[in-house]
């Protein structure tokens, strides 16, 4: 398969080249070459040890929506069973932006919904490159009261450039139908986990992001707006995408520091981008354990500090 | 009593508020609507709504206060929030000094006033977005009014208005912004525990992570004429789309001709308006007696 690198992993990328090189023309056993190899190998995991652990965050923003990324539905047949798709709002249409189901995740039948942008060029224009239409928060919705009925927990998994911009969307409602979700999450009475895979963008995020825990990976951001979109409104210039993502603060270290989440999920050393299979075991198990400590919780406690966990959300001071 | 009346009673609550910023000082002022000169007077007299082509000029939450409440019936609550920068933002400016310049320019009380007051005797909790306050955005501040407004209507048991001109999120406190659409909507659950009405009135313009959040959660939803409210705001709509945005996209009548609000209001109106909404919603015929 074919791997796309960002600017910034290019040298990672020669050096991947070489090995990959090396490795070929050392298939008769010959031991100088794979001594070579496993020299040039230790040397490129510093390397992307050094470039990821140094990484900007204009950096981190492009790793959190890099090309190789694995997207939501990657990771379901890795961490969930029996899983069947539900589609459609009932209303208006089946946005492939956000798709949801029933799952197994373990031994527990649960609610999985999730953004998905799609692997080649036609799954991006089918599912809109994970920006959701109005009918996509609303079939979430629709899926957070149906795992309400069956007493399911729900689980969400957040990538997302931010809601469509669009004509159509701003007709049917995109306000309206984000406020909802936020609203009835609230208060949804079923433990909700949400976690952030990639891009945490804005409303269009957040409309399946409210619940009890929040998770992020290791090289996912979260952010109220996009660094180009902030750029281009406070430095009227989109150019100024990385001085924008400095002062957006959107990393996992800066919300952990801010006290936004819950809970980092480590990715392989490499990045979810290079290692689905480590990174879907990783995921899995902090899940695992993040449901059975909710799962533990009677859900009228549960509700209680879910109200208490969004009313003491901001920092202000009072004179 | 309708505001002609109230205003022919109590002409200094309305002429004594400061006219607004955004609009030129002076006697008279040029009408951005029909280009119409209009003696600052006469717009005063008519909330700022002028009377040659009905243009809802923008104003100032004090100005909506004294429009809004009966004489001498308003109070003020929760003037002693204030911002902080919890993220060190910096742009063009720091975050600290954009604070500054708007608490010298508007004041302190940021982008959102909090009052408790009479509308033709129904006591109502009130917030009110100050647009000139940072384009009305929404931070940490904002989110915490708007939360503590919606509890003091439930406290004392009465209907909670939100007038809305934003916006959206204030970038500038980062995800504590994004997080404020979380908590003010959580919060509106209270008001429908409590059974109590709660009423948005959006006002120009009302956009982003305002709209997308509890702007859009009132039991009933009520929009100035000819405001502009949506989640994205047009011009980026156009750059994603590439086409010419429908007339009139985005502004009172579509919203109310896609079934996205309940009516367009003229502010002349909005007294009797909320009267008779709030006389509805608090009726309560089949409440038993406690
Ligand atoms: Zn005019």
């Amino acid at each position: 398969m074919a791997r796309s690198y960002l600017e910034f992993e290019r040298p990672i990328a020669e050096m991947s080249a070489k090995i990959d090189e090396l490795s070929r023309m050392g298939s008769d056993a010959d031991v100088d070459i794979a001594e070579e190899v496993e020299r040039l190998s230790k040397k490129r995991d510093q390397l992307i040890e050094k470039t990821y652990g140094q990484a900007t965050r204009g950096q981190m923003a492009q790793l959190s929506r890099h090309p190789d990324r694995p997207n939501f539905l990657d990771y379901v047949p890795l961490i969930f069973d029996d899983f069947k798709e539900l589609h459609g709002d009932r209303a208006f249409a089946d946005d492939a932006a956000i798709v949801g189901g029933i799952a197994r995740f373990g031994s527990r039948s649960v609610m999985i919904v999730g953004h998905q942008k799609g692997r080649d060029t036609r799954e991006k224009i089918r599912r809109n490159f994970g920006m959701a239409r109005p009918e996509g928060y609303r079939k979430a919705l629709r899926l957070f009261h149906l795992a309400e009925r069956f007493d399911m927990p729900v689980m969400t998994f957040i990538d997302t450039a931010g809601a469509w911009p669009g004509i159509d969307a701003e007709e049917r409602g995109q306000s309206e139908a984000i406020a909802r979700n936020l609203m009835e999450l609230a208060v949804l009475k079923v433990p909700v986990i949400c976690t952030v895979i990639g891009e945490g963008g804005s409303g269009g995020a957040l409309a399946i992001g409210v619940g009890d825990r929040l998770y992020m990976q290791q090289l996912s951001t979260y952010s109220v707006i996009s660094p180009e979109g902030c750029a281009a409104i406070l430095w009227r210039d989109r150019a100024f995408a990385d001085k924008a993502a400095e002062s957006l603060k959107p990393t996992v270290t800066d919300l952990q520091e801010l006290g936004l989440i819950d809970g980092v999920i480590p990715e392989p050393k490499e990045g979810a981008h290079r290692n689905l299979e480590e990174a879907a075991s990783m995921m899995s198990e902090v899940l695992d354990n993040a449901l059975n400590e909710v799962l533990a919780i009677p859900v009228e406690k549960l509700l209680e500090q879910r109200e208490q966990r969004l009313r003491q959300l901001g920092e202000f001071a009072e004179v | 009593m309708n505001w002609i009346t109230r205003l022919i009673e109590s002409p200094k609550t309305i002429l004594s508020s400061k006219p607004d910023k955004s609009a030129p000082e002076g006697m008279w002022i040029k009408c951005p609507g029909c280009s119409e000169t209009l003696y600052n007077k006469e717009l005063s007299r008519s909330q700022m709504v002028c009377p040659r082509c009905d243009q809802h000029l923008r104003i100032s939450a004090e100005e909506r206060a004294n429009t809004l409440f009966d004489k001498d019936s308003c109070e003020e609550f929760d003037g002693e929030l204030r911002s902080i920068d919890p993220v060190e933002f910096k742009d063009l400016k720091r975050y600290k000094d954009r604070l500054k310049d708007a608490n010298k320019k508007v004041g302190k009380q940021d982008a959102m006033r909090n009052y408790i007051g009479d509308i033709c005797g129904q006591t109502v909790s009130a917030s009110i977005f100050e647009f000139k306050y940072m384009g009305g955005s929404m931070g940490s501040v904002v989110g915490e009014k708007i939360v503590r407004g919606m509890e003091r209507a439930v406290e004392r048991k009465c209907p909670y208005l939100l007038v809305t001109s934003s916006g959206g999120a204030r970038m500038q406190e980062s995800l504590l912004s994004l997080m404020q659409m979380a908590k003010t909507s959580s919060a509106a659950n209270r008001l429908n525990e409590a059974k109590l009405p709660f009423v948005c009135l959006l006002t120009d313009p009302t956009m982003g992570g305002v709209s997308a959040s509890v702007a859009w959660l009132g039991d009933v939803i009520i929009a100035e004429p000819d405001a502009l409210i949506g989640f994205a705001g047009p011009r980026v709509i156009q750059e994603t789309v590439g086409e010419k945005l429908p007339e009139g996209f985005q502004r009172s009548d579509f919203l109310l001709e896609h079934g996205l609000i309940d009516d367009v209001v003229d502010r002349r109106e909005l007294r009797d308006y909320l009267k008779v909404l709030f006389e509805h919603l608090m009726h309560r015929a089949y409440r038993p007696a406690c």
